[in-house]
């Protein structure tokens, strides 16, 4: 079918700020879609109100909109643009959710916008919970029987009628808690009653079990000729009932034969016929173990978390398909962008196995409930390709970024024995599958895992074979054809050297070469010329051929609270320049959501664990002219030391320069020699000289971990007691490593980036921080430019900046923090691109990441147009507000502190600052302006904080301190030092939507701009 | 244990045995199909066939002998990188089956590499070993290839369906067990009978139409059956199936020719030429009909591969008989196609209207 011509302008809507269940994967498929629309020859209109985002770039649409989601900002850009048609499959729930309200709104009509791709009726169909059940029973798909209810009697019977084990799900509880399965009639009286009175609606779903069923997803294509095709199969080892988004998941599926196969692949067809679906689908499904029934669970269907997920493992992609088929194009007339020698109507077939993982915040929050269910709590996660089975699951563990020995030896820090085993074992953690190798390694076999955590036996033979040959590395001498072996066995140099116990260089001097292999869509059927790779150490052919005259630049992993998307945003770019300077630029990463590795993006991507084997390892077979680690956060800084330690030549800021910067004693000396000050600090390595030194800094005094990220660990502190115990847990985050201890001061917080060639220093702009120091600038609102800093105090920042840039010979790019009070104060420096270098490159239209990798490349700032300090800031004003996702994780602490909590950001650009906070805090805090007479609640510490109860009265709210029946409130502001998300008031303002604060700055901040 | 692989060209491999001790010799080809195997080792088409899988881990669900598609594995090896020992439900895992169908196996193979050689070389004649070869390659195939297992003459029998409204006499050539099975689920009785039957015999079990089944190697060495193929077309709606496919073509006067390495898998796209839609079809075939021989024959082409634009159906004009190169009973693969047996079912019912 020719594609649809009597459309030329399409509005797309991105997803918005990331939170836990809609994160990076949109910017991927919001991007690729975007660029697909634009190759078709359309005119592509963005909104989206997240800036860390490759979608919002200039290259990638028509025209961008950083505007709030809402129906009135869209109202006015449709307005003002007057695009033909509306895709509203591509940016996640927000996306959809938005679509319908225009919908609704009559916006769509009144405009003559169409939509395009897959229909409105049909999406409702599909999530609509009834109407999904009376679809699925015309089409003669099982489906659980389940019963919504508001009474235990109506759930008694039920299950009565279904019989037992029942599933209890209240309604709008947060994070789906309060829940369970119900074994018998007296379970569910007690399960079912605490779910009621949890629910806020006073709502249970009741569902039939499925407990032990195996869960299947299938990543459907389909046109609007009909034709469908199934992209990927994908198993969860884990049984049904936690998050895919939380699972361990194979790509393709292991252990279903081909009936089970085709049966599942037939239904999931059935059902995205009978849809109509145009674009992509995902639909679960759960397989019993032991007979041929299975149920359909859920269909999304528009682009997804787990669509992305199969793009990378198959190499089809997904997004790019979905948006020429909503332009009208058929599967069989668009050319597979991988072979170019075949069409997109084919099934990919993989001839290598992919294990995904997802990363957890728990090892950062070891307070917050760590169970996993059926509210997904992952921020991110990493894919291992393989050959084999274990490999890849071994790769996709070295990719965790977790616990260094958790990663060696497979156990968890602490082994639980007995009942606690079963207990972790039955209840799944982040650390699940390191109780089931502390199991096997208590002697338990596969059979009593199965009986246990119900995984089909074909993983649990492997993890026991894997734990048996770690085991036996424990006897084996390191030889060089042991090593090998156990390299094809797929361990890492790390656990081989552990093993062993051997030194890491002997092992890897003994290790052969990995082999890399290509991923073509097609398992070679067809010749390809995808630059996809990924290695295995199963001897044999090399297919990756050297490009030479490239770069390599260390991507930075999973996405975690601490190091987000910004971090892929800036890789991305600095591939970008690299091109653009005439380099091969090649990519490492290991993360399956993020543009950087779409394969597109760089002429060579490596999908492989970021450690220090698998980097050198591709640096012995590229021969890179040098390795950029200044764009993957934290994750590629902390390689530099071992890779200039063999030898590898790093772009930029050399290692004395990072160190200097990065190790306590040399940052303290290199600022005392510079005349700056910094807050009185010393350091200290075990508990006793940490309360020998607090006191002569003077309380409140805020201690850190050196060399950790996001704050973690991170405390400010008031007293000897509490000085204890972080101290604990900052020696357990970074055991050996010394910990800081500086006297926190009070004062205004501000950041800058610069740029440097190592002779001049560039500053693009002076960010200023709502909230004081003490809240880590990450979770603060930053606004640009500062609205309350003199003259002298900004000229102050900026030849402080430059000076720190000078002296350690800066090359590329720096991010140094201030506080602002009686002096100026230097908090921290990074010797690399940071989280606001989207923001600031949206900001000030100069693409900070691409600038900085020419300076890296030798070019001077003079070449590249750049003035030396920092030029004036454009009339507007432009915030950033920070996003969190409490309500996903029950048990998180909400206060704000030094360690990052936020998982996303949002900007508001206006003509001033107050109209800029409108817009910021729209999709952030989803907080507007007060209007008088709004009541606001409090918790008893803000209550009692005169300040803050001046200034909320004086902008007209009523200060209540309970929730007032019929009466939304403007916001809950609760200033405890010690709160959760699970604690009642902030739990109230979570599951009723009410605007959370949690810090008396940003509120006295806000309402002080509004005012 | 070790096992060698010697290619025609003298490319080799050596890897880990499994299955049957002993030798395998014919055509190396390769399957890439990620489910399957079970299917795909005891399908007849792949007689005097030593088998590649590229996907690397073989065996993970293990052995159903409901899932067998042939009364023994009739191909000569089982290629694999990486055997997996998991159980089936009746407790058999692949290498126990392997060795008790008396098929040779080897392991520890780097199968992307072999299927790339045979992308590039073309499907080639190979040998698999317990030791290294000692005479020549070609000597050494010719003494291995006259002694190898032939396959068996099919034994007539007869299969009822339930409720059955017709019944269909399958030409057996080496017919998969899904064809039956699909058979019987169209509600078809199922008479099975060996190529060399006479019309006469075929004539006398009174059926309502004839299916042309798949099977192994060149279609033309089956020119002896094309008279009686062009005897039954014009009696009874026929339909063919792979072999089957390209015996209809040749008993109508188009031509075969071997394809470069063939269509082995379960993900190839076949466009429906009247509907315009595009189906996913499990596929096994080494030869294709000759677009050009079309020319001057009764035959329309129905349906085209979607990636090389090889023939994929064909029908004749004039008489109630038409064909598919892919495998429409699926098994291994994609349940797309199974309106084949729905259309027989059209033809036969229109047959029986007409003379009624």
């Amino acid at each position: 079918m020719p594609k649809n011509l009597s459309i030329h302008k399409i509005l797309v809507i991105g997803s918005g700020p990331i939170v836990i269940g809609q994160a990076a994967e949109f910017d991927y498929s919001g991007s690729q879609a975007c660029l697909s629309l634009r190759e078709e020859g359309y005119t592509v209109v963005l909104v989206n109100s997240n800036p860390a985002t490759i979608m919002t770039d200039a290259e990638i649409a028509d025209q961008v909109y950083l505007e709030p989601l809402t129906v009135p900002a869209l109202t006015k850009i449709i307005a003002a643009e007057r695009p033909d048609a509306l895709l509203p499959t591509l940016g996640g729930q927000t996306g959809l959710n938005l679509a319908v309200a225009l919908d609704q709104a009559g916006v769509l009509d009144t405009y003559n916008v169409q939509l395009l791709g897959t229909g409105l009726a049909t999406i409702e169909q599909a999530e609509d919970r009834e109407a999904f059940k009376q679809l699925m029973t015309t089409l003669g798909q099982p489906i659980p029987a389940s019963l919504t209810v508001h009474q235990l009697d109506d759930a008694l019977t039920f299950a009565a009628t279904v019989g037992y084990p029942v599933i209890v799900r209240p309604a709008y509880t947060l994070g789906g808690s309060g829940g369970g399965i119900a074994t018998t009639p007296a379970e569910l009286r007690e399960i079912g009653a605490r779910g009621l009175s949890l629910s806020p609606v006073t709502e249970c779903l009741i569902e039939q079990s499925i407990a032990g069923f195996k869960e299947i997803e299938f990543e459907v294509m389909r046109d609007a000729t009909g034709t469908a095709i199934a992209v990927c199969c994908m198993e969860n080892v884990d049984p049904v009932g936690i998050h895919t988004g939380d699972s361990i998941v194979v790509a393709p599926s292991q252990t279903l034969d081909d009936a089970t196969y085709q049966r599942l692949r037939t239904a999931s067809l059935a059902i995205v016929g009978e849809l109509d679906i145009r674009g992509g689908c995902n639909v679960q499904l759960a397989q019993s173990p032991d007979t041929d029934q299975y149920y359909v669970i859920e269909v999304n269907p528009r682009v997804s978390r787990s669509s992305a997920l199969a793009s990378k493992a198959t190499g089809y992609p997904i997004a790019k398909i979905a948006a020429k088929i909503a332009v009208g194009l058929s599967l069989a007339e668009i050319q597979n962008p991988v072979t170019k020698t075949t069409f997109a109507a084919f099934e990919p077939t993989l001839d290598y196995v992919v294990v995904k993982l997802p990363r957890l915040p728990f090892d950062k929050f070891t307070t917050a409930e760590p169970t996993l269910g059926t509210q997904m709590k992952a921020t991110g996660e990493v894919m291992g390709i393989g050959t084999t089975f274990d490999e890849a699951l071994l790769k996709a563990i070295a990719s965790l970024e977790s616990t260094p020995s958790l990663q060696t030896t497979l156990l968890p820090a602490v082994e639980c024995h007995d009942a606690a085993l079963v207990d972790a074992l039955t209840h799944p953690t982040d650390q699940r599958l390191f109780h089931l190798f502390s199991a096997l390694h208590q002697g338990w076999t596969s059979d009593q895992l199965a009986a246990v955590t119900q995984i089909s036996p074909f993983f649990l033979h492997h993890f026991a074979r894997l734990w048996a040959a770690l085991q036996a590395l424990h006897h084996t001498p390191c030889t060089a054809p042991a090593v090998e072996a156990a390299k094809q066995a797929g361990f890492s140099n790390e656990m081989i050297a552990a093993a062993m116990d051997c030194a890491l260089d002997d092992v890897a001097a003994l290790a052969p070469a990995p082999v890399y292999k290509m991923v073509d869509t097609c398992a070679g059927e067809f010749a390809s010329a995808t630059p996809y790779f990924y290695s295995t150490h199963f001897p044999g052919e090399n297919e990756s051929v050297p490009l030479g005259h490239s770069v390599l630049v260390i991507g930075s992993g999973p996405i975690r609270i601490g190091q987000g998307v910004e971090f892929d945003y800036t890789t991305v770019h600095c591939v970008q320049a690299l091109q653009a300077a005439g380099y091969h630029a090649i990519i490492v990463n290991n993360n399956p959501e993020t543009v950087s590795t779409d394969f597109s993006v760089s002429d060579k991507l490596y999908f492989e664990p970021l450690t220090v084997e698998h980097v050198l390892a591709i640096i012995a077979l590229e021969q890179p002219l040098g390795v950029i680690v200044q764009f993957g956060g934290q994750t590629a800084i902390n390689l530099s030391a071992a890779l200039v330690a063999h030898g590898v030549k790093l772009l930029g800021t050399e290692l004395a320069g990072i160190a200097q910067t990065e190790d306590r004693h040399a940052f303290e000396a290199l600022l005392a020699e510079l005349a700056i000050a910094q807050p009185a600090g010393a350091t200290a390595t075990d508990l006793a000289t940490a309360q020998a030194i607090a006191p002569t800094i003077g309380y409140p005094v805020m201690v850190r971990p050196s060399y950790v990220l996001g704050g973690r660990a991170m405390a400010v502190v008031d007293s000897p007691t509490a000085l204890a115990e972080y101290v604990q847990k900052a020696i357990d985050a970074a055991p050996h490593q010394p910990i800081l201890i500086d006297h926190a001061v009070q004062g205004i917080e501000c950041e800058v980036d610069l740029l440097s060639d190592g002779h001049q220093v560039f500053i693009p702009g002076i960010m200023e921080h709502v909230e004081g120091a003490g809240i880590h600038s990450g979770d603060s609102i930053a606004v640009y430019p500062p609205q309350h800093l003199t003259t002298v105090q900004q000229q102050a920042i900026i030849a402080t900046a430059t000076k720190i840039g000078l002296a350690v010979h800066a090359q590329g790019m720096m991010n140094v923090q201030f506080i602002v009070a009686d002096r100026l104060y230097v908090i921290d420096v990074n010797p690399r691109a940071s989280r606001t270098v989207p923001f600031m490159s949206k900001v000030t239209g100069r693409p900070l990441a691409q600038l900085a990798t020419h300076l890296l490349l030798g070019a001077r700032l003079a070449d590249l147009g750049l003035p030396v300090g920092c030029p004036p800031a454009p009339a507007r004003v432009a915030v950033k507000a920070p996003v969190f996702s409490f309500g996903k994780l029950p048990g998180l602490p909400t206060a704000l502190a030094p360690e990052m909590k936020s998982t996303g950001e949002t900007i508001g650009i206006a003509a001033t600052f107050a109209a800029a906070l409108d817009k910021a805090l729209t999709d952030s805090y989803h907080l507007t302006r007060p209007q008088t007479g709004q009541t606001v609640l409090l918790d008893p510490t803000a209550a009692q904080d005169r300040e803050l109860v001046t200034g909320l009265t004086a902008a007209g709210l009523q200060v209540a301190t309970t929730p007032l029946a019929q009466q939304t409130p403007w916001a809950v502001i609760n200033t405890a030092a010690h709160q959760t998300s699970r604690d009642p008031l902030n739990y109230w303002a979570l599951s009723h939507g009410v605007a959370l604060l949690t810090a008396r700055a940003t509120a006295l901040g806000v309402l002080a701009a509004w005012a | 244990m070790a096992k060698f692989l010697y290619l025609e060209d003298g490319t080799q491999f050596t890897g880990t045995a499994f299955g049957a001790p002993g030798v395998g010799v014919g055509e190396l080809v390769f399957n890439t199909s990620m489910v399957g195997y079970q299917e795909a080792l005891t399908d007849p088409s792949y007689a005097d066939q030593l088998l590649t899988f590229t996907y690397p881990l073989i065996g993970t669900y293990g052995v159903d002998p409901r899932r067998d598609q042939g009364p023994r594995a009739v191909c000569q090896a089982a290629i694999v990188h990486t055997l997996e020992n998991e159980p089936g439900p009746t407790g058999e895992t692949l290498a126990q089956f392997l060795t008790t169908q008396g098929v040779p196996g080897i392991a520890g193979i780097d199968t992307r590499a072999l299927t790339k050689h045979i992308r590039t070389c073309a499907t080639m004649k190979a040998l698999l070993l317990d030791a290294p070869l000692t005479a020549s390659f070609d000597s050494t195939y010719a003494a291995l290839h006259s002694q190898r297992h032939k396959w068996p003459t099919p034994v007539a029998a007869t299969m009822k369906a339930p409720h059955a409204t017709h019944h269909v006499v399958v030409l057996d050539f080496g017919a998969k067990a899904g064809i039956e099975a699909q058979l019987l689920a169209h509600g078809c009785d199922v008479t099975v009978v060996a190529p060399q039957c006479s019309l006469a015999a075929i004539v006398a079990l009174q059926p309502d139409g004839l299916l042309l089944s798949n099977g192994p190697g060149d279609p033309t060495d089956y020119a002896a059956c094309l008279p009686l193929i062009r005897a039954l077309q014009a009696r009874y709606p026929l339909a063919g199936i792979c072999l089957g496919h390209q015996l209809l073509a040749l008993a109508n006067g188009a031509q075969t020719q071997p394809m470069k390495f063939g269509h082995r898998g379960i993900n190839h796209p076949v466009t429906l030429l009247d509907s315009g839609r595009t189906i996913i079809t499990s596929q096994n075939h080494g030869y294709t009909v000759m677009p050009s021989s079309l020319a001057g024959t009764d035959l329309v082409v129905t349906a085209v591969e979607g990636n090389d634009g090889t023939i994929e159906g064909l029908a004749l004009r004039h008489l109630p008989a038409f064909s598919v190169q892919f495998h429409p009973e699926a098994q291994p693969g994609p349940e797309d196609a199974t309106g084949f047996f729905t259309r027989f079912n059209q033809l036969m019912q229109e047959k029986v209207t007409r003379y009624a």
